[in-house]
């Protein structure tokens, strides 16, 4: 076994990976660019190398850079995370002929892997089922019409070096093909530098399902099931679990089978996944194989009992897998979700900065895979997930349970974040119900998200907590010193509380454990572990635990719970009175006013003074740090304004475009 | 006696009425309470003792002897908050247009009055046209009394307005010389001549908004402290914000129980101060993590962004804060930042509310628009305001503490109780840069010989160490433990007695 291995990953990632390494009593190297020099990985390992400033380009994908820090610790193997340098053969290869080891499949697997038409090639040869299309690069549009008319549209035109949805286009019917093809060949080219494309059938609201594959260096091959990703935003995996709600056996052993022939086919070991769509019929066609752990490794740990990161360690110190296919395990259901920093209010626009305020929720089986901590950095060089936070249960409603509640106590200030995003998602009805397909967040919550409609019964319970904790404040500010003799106010029992657009009158009967509150004559019991200026509140009733984030506003609260955040307006009946009274103000129209998300240089300015445009469309484009950000109108409007001119830095918030 | 009493029911309900329906809800409908209404929603329920209600006005010209309303204008009287005494008067602007006539201005007269005698606070609500036309200088007698007792109370008890409709003429200078000036978006306005006036004499067309609104001088001007939404919100936060305040400058700072550890810790405080000496960072996360239950009244929020000043607690007392913010100008010290600490460092000392400096200044702001502006006697002030102060003062020095500066914020020298430096903090003459350019200028030259100077420049006095080894900071604490660090010295600190040399009063170069 090795005693030294050196993790060229950052975050999460290579934090996990150091835990398997600690728990297995092998010491570890860090590596970081100058941007993590604080990082969580670099406290945690054992040693740590820093490898070059921020962008990962110059740090993390620097191969040589990388051999010279294992050279100088001693570091015998490599383990390479996912991204980066995972998929790299180059890298592999250099690390083999340092004599180092890889923790990761062949050379010959991860290049035959890495090419989308030589992959399906292999794939097909191997049994495997793949989307009806044509194999060859097409190179003209003759041949791309003459192949499209065969497979039947809608088809799919792809790169053949290509990945995360670069150089995907969809045509429905010739006149798309047409315009399509010089798209993507040019995408293609400018991505890749390789402007080949090939053709296979699109398969309409596709199921996205994978099957974790796990083989020694001895010949033995094994499948650890499957998981189903199909909540994704932009090609962009958003909450993963297994098993797949979809599946049946049949199916599940078809496909299992399947990748553990194409991974024989090409010689694999080390973990690796197949990854499949899945029609309406269950009828499934491989995609591609990532020759790597997969950021959502964890929810098939969680099933299946094993240490995936170990297992690779094992496998590449060129031990035997140890168990067989028939003694894989499955128990109960497991959930993921990525906590991204990026902001669902503003189309999901990366987000990044200091982490104010970060706590971790704990609770029954959940897991916390994360690389970051309070007073930590967000970095704007990487990849914005913060967190993956899975659960664990005996059933899948069980899990969602779970997941949802360790969601609604995870504590994140500072950069924008999609917590109250996976939340609203993890309630959704068809969500519960397994109806999903890669289109659902699009079909669900469209482009941008701004919080959820809370069920009438949740609304009350909420009500009822708000105005039981503006009773415990009241009674703690009637305990002021300097008090007028014979003065010794009663805290006021009667509130109105205005949630959600709703109007409640609560009346708190008595504050214990449990308390009691009147709500419009209905009685509540529960006990509320709260205080003033606890950000997290536990609400227990009826066996059920609510966690509730509060933060204290003017005249009340605001309540973060269930996907939703609302501001629960506590006052007097009096005051209630009064203010009903007041016409209501009319809140300025912002949604004319274009602000950058994070501060950066203009890039271009799509719209001209005057021009008339839609909701979607492209105003202009930000720079931040070699991100390109594509700003663009909320409503449909008539540009009124345009404050600024390419090259311009500006900073967050500041006024960019005004809309009429 | 049974005609009596219905006579004064009958009269309590005219007075009850103010203007009468109509203008009633002509004032509902602009968006306001009534003078009552505020004055129910300011005091505990049932805690309002009014007096004056049957005051009249004496007026005979223009017709006035035939429109008399009981009270004339304004409500006045004692009540409670949270238990704790206060003298209310609010101005009523159904009768007359709240306009001061010598009778209303007798009616804040005697309440001021009452207030300093037994040591409580006065809440102004302000909604008031102005003087009483038809009194003449009747009406301006009146204003000048009630000037003349703002002045005696100040620094006696803390006097709040709450500028709640119109406040124009001499009417502003009534809570321009209290403590604090609160206002209410959209419908109150504050100016010493109005638009009309403004356009006849300098032919400048602005609005009402524009001249005087909250927006203006919560942002522009800084003549108000913080701005609110509605009436509603506007008498629920000043009851929180009344929370803080000492009842007069005898009692000090009031105490409540508190649920917040004295012992947290905070490790993110740690990381606060970047690695890199030009970056930025939030020092109101400090101030945010070192409170009691992260709660912080900031005033002037929206003015003078370069320096936080406001009210927190810490194990349950009030304490005053104030603190450079790098967000905004690096935090330097310019003319309306050093005006705005001095006012409310004067205003801690007088009521002995013990004051908490956070330090990252790098000096004054340079240039011809400060100079001219008289950045040296302004600049000053904030210097006096400190040095004169002489109740507990507890400083911690975060990062930059240069210059000039670094004497103004609460150093040692100036009488600083405590004075604590984080490891990350630089206590020097300037900059390494600006001081090598200075010494070694014969090797301006040479960018390698200036960057091996400035290292070493760096090395020697960018730190805490040079100051802590003269005394001049008591000890190098752990950001993590700033809290636990403040309890403790403040703890041992109330006992502290401190008496400036006897005077009829200081010059403060105003």
């Amino acid at each position: 076994m090795f005693e030294k291995i050196l993790i060229a990953n950052r975050g999460e990632i290579a934090c996990r990976i150091i835990r398997t390494c600690r728990a297995r009593g092998i010491a570890t190297v860090a590596v970081h660019s100058e941007a993590d020099a604080g990082a969580r990985h670099v406290e945690m390992a054992d040693e740590a190398v820093g490898i070059g400033p921020p962008p990962a380009r110059d740090s993390y994908l620097m191969i040589d850079r990388i051999l010279e820090a294992c050279r100088r610790t001693g570091a015998e193997a490599v383990h390479p995370g996912y991204g980066f340098l995972s998929e790299n053969a180059l890298f592999a290869e250099a690390l083999a002929a340092a004599g180092i080891v890889f923790i990761g499949p062949p050379v010959a697997a991860i290049r035959a892997m890495g090419d989308k038409i030589e992959s399906k090639r292999l794939a097909e040869a191997a049994g495997v089922s793949t989307v009806p299309g044509h194999p060859d690069a097409v190179r003209s549009l003759g041949e791309a019409l003459h192949v499209a008319r065969a497979i039947g549209y809608p088809v799919m035109i792809k790169a053949a070096a290509g990945g995360g949805g670069k150089g995907m286009r969809i045509a429905h019917d010739e006149q798309e093909l047409e315009e399509g093809l010089k798209r993507a060949q040019s995408e293609a080219a400018s991505s890749f530098g390789d402007e080949r494309v090939f053709l296979e059938k699109f398969v309409e609201r596709p199921r996205h399902i994978e099957i974790q594959v796990l083989g020694d260096r001895h010949g033995n091959l094994v499948h650890l099931g499957e998981r189903e990703c199909s909540i994704q935003r932009r090609h962009q995996k958003v909450v993963e679990e297994a098993p797949s709600p979809f599946l049946d056996a049949a199916t599940r052993e078809a496909m299992g089978a399947q990748a553990v022939s194409l991974a024989r086919t090409v010689g694999y070991h080390s973990a690796g996944t197949v990854e499949f769509i899945v029609d309406r019929d269950r009828n499934f066609y491989f995609l591609e194989m990532n020759t790597r752990l997969q950021v959502e490794h964890p929810v098939t740990e969680l099933v299946t009992g094993r240490d995936l990161v170990w297992d690779m360690i094992r496998i590449a110190a060129g031990e035997p897998l140890g168990f067989t296919q028939e003694e894989v395990e499955f128990s109960g259901w497991a959930i993921e979700a990525r906590v991204y920093a990026e902001d669902p209010a503003r189309g999901f626009l990366p987000s990044s900065g200091r982490l104010v305020r970060y706590r971790e929720p704990e609770g029954e089986g959940l897991r916390i895979d994360s690389g970051v901590f309070e007073g930590g950095e967000v970095s704007i060089y990487y990849d914005p997930m913060i967190a993956k936070l899975c659960a664990h249960g005996d059933t899948r409603d069980r899990a969602a349970d779970r997941l949802a509640a360790g969601l609604d106590a995870f504590l994140l200030r500072g950069p924008a974040h999609n917590l109250t995003f996976l939340r609203a998602i993890l309630d959704h009805p068809d969500f519960r119900a397994g109806r999903l397909s890669t289109d659902f967040i699009a079909e669900t919550f469209g482009a941008r998200f701004a919080g959820r409609q809370l069920p009438e019964p949740r609304l009350r319970m909420l009500a009822a907590a708000a105005a039981l904790m503006t009773w415990r404040e009241v009674a703690r500010a009637c305990r002021i010193s300097g008090r007028l003799p014979g003065r010794d106010p009663e805290p006021e029992r009667s509130w109105a509380v205005a949630l959600g657009g709703r109007h409640f009158e609560a009346r708190i009967a008595e504050d214990g454990t449990p308390a009691t509150v009147e709500l419009d004559g209905e009685r509540f019991l529960f006990a509320l572990d709260w205080h003033p200026g606890r950000m997290l509140a536990e609400l227990e009733t009826d066996g059920e635990r609510l966690r509730i984030q509060v933060e204290t506003v003017a005249e009340g609260f605001l309540l973060i719970h269930g996907g939703a955040e609302l501001r629960a307006l506590v006052r007097s009946h009096r005051a209630a009175e009064l203010a009903a009274r007041m016409p209501e103000k009319e809140m300025p129209d912002t949604s004319g006013l274009v602000i950058a998300p994070m501060p950066g240089l203009i890039v271009s300015v799509a719209v001209v003074p005057g021009q008339e445009v839609k909701a979607g469309q492209e105003l202009l484009v930000l720079e931040a740090m070699k991100m390109e950000n594509v700003l663009r109108a909320e409503r449909d409007g008539v540009v009124r304004e345009i404050h600024v001119r390419p090259a311009d830095a500006v900073a967050a918030d500041q006024l960019l475009v005004t809309l009429a | 006696m049974q005609e009596i009493l219905q006579e004064l029911e009958r009269r309590r309900r005219a007075a009850r009425l103010g203007g009468g329906e109509g203008r009633i809800e002509a004032q509902h409908r602009q968006g306001k309470l009534t003078a009552r209404e505020r004055i129910e929603l300011l005091l505990d329920p049932g805690s309002f003792e009014e007096v004056d209600m049957f005051a009249e006005h004496r007026c005979g010209d223009f017709g006035m002897a035939g429109r008399r309303i009981p009270g004339d204008g304004v409500v006045t009287g004692q009540g409670t908050i949270n238990g704790r005494l206060v003298f209310v008067f609010s101005q009523d602007f159904t009768v007359f247009g709240g306009s001061l006539s010598e009778a209303h201005a007798e009616k804040i007269c005697k309440i001021m009055d009452r207030a300093m005698r037994v040591g409580a606070p006065v809440i102004g609500l302000n909604d008031s046209g102005g003087a009483r036309i038809q009194e003449g200088i009747a009406s301006l007698a009146g204003y000048a009394e009630v000037f003349q007792r703002n002045v005696l109370a100040s620094g006696v008890i803390p006097q709040i307005s709450m500028v709640m409709g119109p406040c124009a003429g001499g009417a502003v200078y009534s809570p321009a010389m209290t403590d604090f000036i609160f206002m209410v978006r959209d419908t109150s306005y504050m100016f010493v001549t109005g638009p009309e006036v403004v356009k006849t004499v300098t032919q400048e067309a602005v609005s009402r908004e524009e001249l005087g609104g909250a927006s203006t001088h919560t942002r522009k001007s800084g003549v108000a402290d913080l701005a609110f939404d509605n009436d509603v919100q506007a008498l629920h936060e000043l009851r929180r914000f009344f929370d803080f305040l000492p009842l007069n400058n005898r009692d000090g700072v009031p105490e409540r129980p508190s649920f917040d550890d004295p012992e947290r810790e905070e490790p993110s405080l740690d990381t606060l101060v970047p690695a890199n000496p030009n970056r930025p960072y939030d020092m109101k996360e400090l101030v945010l993590k070192v409170v009691d239950e992260g709660d912080f009244f900031e005033l002037q929020k929206d003015y003078a962004r370069n320096i936080i000043i406001g009210f927190g607690r810490i194990e349950g007392r009030t304490v005053g804060i104030v603190a450079n913010q790098p967000m905004v100008l690096a935090g330097c010290l310019d003319i309306a930042s050093s005006v705005k600490a001095a006012r409310f460092v004067r205003f801690c000392d007088c009521f002995n509310i013990p004051i908490l400096t956070f330090v990252d200044v790098p000096g004054f702001l340079p240039g011809t628009a400060q100079e001219h502006g008289g950045i040296i006697k302004h600049g000053a002030k904030l210097l006096f305001a400190y040095a004169e102060a002489t109740v507990p003062k507890v400083t911690v020095i975060t990062r930059k503490a240069y210059g000039g500066a670094y004497d103004v914020m609460s150093s040692k020298h100036l009488r600083g109780d405590v004075n604590y430096a984080w490891p990350t903090a630089e206590i020097a003459v300037m900059g390494p840069k600006g001081a090598v350019e200075i010494i070694f200028r014969k090797d301006a030259g040479d960018p390698e010989k200036i960057a091996a100077r400035t290292e070493e420049y760096r090395r020697r006095f960018a730190n805490p160490f040079v100051a802590a080894a003269r005394g001049y900071v008591d000890d190098v604490i752990m950001p993590h433990g700033t809290r636990r660090r403040l309890v403790q010295a403040l703890r041992w600190l109330r006992g502290k007695r401190l008496e400036n040399p006897p005077k009829k009063h200081d010059n403060l170069p105003l």
